[in-house]
């Protein structure tokens, strides 16, 4: 007999696998975006199964709501991509499946290795608030998360500086301007 | 009965889970069927209140115009809504040719459900709050937003170059002003130290926010505005350029579910403005009679949200380049600032014991100061720009004319 916690997990899973299976295989880079919004909501309940309120809000906040809609903002705007002809591989498609295997086959040996597969989940000792104190307090201590979470938005640094170039009026579209 | 008077939540809801633990239920089938009649029964009085909200903003509208505004269903016209409604009921649901069915159809869904769904963590009255998560404020972000996810999802699923420009100019503003909105949002949980909507709403118990924080809450209360598409920020559906917006391709019902959702909305960022700054249900004597409390959460979410139809009365639409200006170049910087400012105010009043009231008011008249000065050189600026540019006009004009004549 099932519990009604492990009902909606199966059932989260289930649908999370599916969106995300959608997003890789769907034509229209539009329906991928809205798959992948799906998939990303399917974590969410992951999150609030595990008891982890504040991760799960965290997830649709940014996950769902920030770069979903940047996606899809990205998608309507770049020329062509609404259409459905586009094909779904391009030439190089060979060097992208070896490298997901060996992604997929490194961490399933990585996992099987792992001593603590088959152990149950110790049970947690404070609260999940305190919990979440916890984690915030370790992000910015010296001893423990702060240089991880620097060199993240390092990270994000670099793309904010990305975009701009990308957006940057170079030479062509100046030259294209002038014909005009 | 007494009991029921003082607090006829808890007895309710003692009431039937007593009734239900006593035909032979398991406890936790009991908490989760309290938990569905209880989201069911806010849902449906949110979704029934539109009725009221609609009449109000219509009466109200048209006395700021002079006008009389619906009369003719019941009295004052309260049932012209209902009316309305049946209008709405009978027409038919069309779908146009080349949409996206399913997005299309999942669009109203996510407009309606967004605004509800904020409901859940906003305390009505000391003893009633849908549920109580030690994250509320950041759920409202996360929740808030899906709506936006239903606007761009109209858009993109209409097959229509208009309803797509109205979902394109979502992007242009209710992510922008997001940034705002949610440093606004800060102002609060810094100072009461929570996030739990509860825990804010307790925090204001000698001194509502919007004394100690008068700044985050014009911000706030200006940049949700924006977020909720209303005059004068209502370019999403700008009827002059663009029809009607990201629902033009909507009808019947379905749009019917979009209008909801705006009404509502509007309604929704009242609530929050009164919950988060003006302290909510408290009041005399609300702690004892929760009864009290909801009263004053009603009264002063209605004041508040009679300034929003004030202000929709009353200001023209601003034009997409204004609106972005607005954003970037004066709120945004002006939310960060009033973030600092209430971060070192409130730490030096609990480090060196200084009196909380008068420091965070004079940080805030300080920072008023400094703003007032920046838009007094930012318009000298743009008056000397324009001023140089009509005489560069005016003296092209006449050595333009000169040889000719």
């Amino acid at each position: 007999m099932l519990t009604l916690t492990q009902i909606v997990f199966l059932v989260a899973a289930a649908i999370t696998l599916l969106a995300s299976f959608m997003v890789v295989t769907c034509r229209s880079m539009v329906h991928a975006a809205l798959w992948l919004i799906m998939a990303l909501a399917g974590v969410a309940v992951f999150f609030v199964l595990l008891n982890a309120g504040f991760l799960a809000v965290v997830q649709v906040a940014v996950y769902i709501d920030a770069i979903a809609i940047m996606i899809i903002v990205v998608v309507m705007l770049t020329r062509h991509s609404m259409g459905i002809q586009d094909r779904q591989t391009n030439k190089t498609w060979w060097a992208a499946v070896i490298a997901a295997l060996l992604m997929f086959g490194g961490l399933v040996l990585m996992f099987t290795q792992a001593p603590l597969l088959g152990a149950e989940a110790p049970a947690l000792t404070m609260g999940s608030e305190a919990l979440l104190e916890e984690l915030g307090l370790a992000l910015v201590d010296v001893d423990r998360y702060i240089v991880p979470f620097e060199v993240a938005s390092v990270l994000l640094l670099t793309a904010l500086v990305g975009s701009i170039i990308v957006a940057w009026p170079g030479r062509k579209s100046q030259d294209l301007e002038d014909q005009s | 009965m007494v009991a029921f008077l003082n607090d006829p939540f808890t007895w309710t809801g003692s009431l039937l889970r007593s009734w239900l633990e006593g035909l032979g239920l398991a406890p936790d089938l009991v908490t989760f069927l309290l938990q569905v009649v209880g989201a069911f029964v806010l849902g449906t009085t949110l979704l029934m209140l539109t009725f009221i909200l609609i009449w109000a903003e219509r009466k109200i509208v048209a006395r700021i115009q002079d006008r009389l505004g619906p009369n003719r269903v019941g009295p004052y016209g309260v049932f012209q809504t209902v009316a309305d409604l049946l209008k709405l009921v009978t027409k038919e649901l069309i779908t146009p040719t080349g949409a996206d069915v399913i997005p299309y159809n999942l669009a109203p869904l996510l407009a309606v459900m967004a605004v509800v769904g904020v409901w859940a963590v906003i305390p009505l009255a000391p003893t009633l709050i849908g549920a109580s998560i030690n994250v509320g404020v950041l759920y409202i972000v996360a929740v808030g937003a899906i709506g936006t996810l239903g606007i761009m999802v109209a858009g993109m699923s209409s097959n229509n170059k208009y309803a797509l420009l109205g979902a394109f100019r979502t992007v242009a503003m209710m992510v922008s002003y997001a940034v705002p909105m949610m440093i606004a949002l800060l102002i609060p949980v810094l100072l009461s130290g929570s996030m739990d909507m509860e825990t804010i709403v307790e925090a204001q118990s000698p001194i509502a926010f919007i004394i100690l924080a008068p700044f985050a809450a014009l911000i706030f209360f200006v940049s949700s505005l924006a977020e909720v598409g209303r005059a004068p920020f209502d370019l999403l559906e700008a009827e002059s350029e663009i029809v009607a917006g990201f629902h033009i391709e909507y009808s019947g019902l379905k749009f019917g579910m979009f209008f909801v959702g705006e009404f509502l909305h509007a309604f929704t960022i009242s609530a929050l403005t009164a919950t988060l700054f003006l302290g909510g249900w408290q009041g005399p004597w609300a702690e004892l009679y929760p009864l009290l409390g909801l009263f004053y959460f009603i009264i002063k979410t209605s004041i508040v949200y009679f300034v929003v139809i004030w202000i929709r009365g009353s200001f023209p639409r601003i034009r997409i380049d204004h609106i972005n200006n607005l954003n970037w170049k004066l709120i945004t910087p002006l939310a960060l600032a009033s973030l600092i400012v209430a971060a070192i105010a409130e730490k030096v009043a609990t480090e060196f014991g200084i009196n909380r009231l008068g420091i965070h008011v004079g940080a805030n008249a300080f920072l008023f100061m400094i703003t007032l000065a920046a838009i007094r050189l930012n318009a000298r600026g743009a008056r000397s720009r324009v001023k140089a540019n009509s005489v560069n006009k005016s003296v092209a004009a006449s050595s333009g004319s000169s040889p000719g004549s």
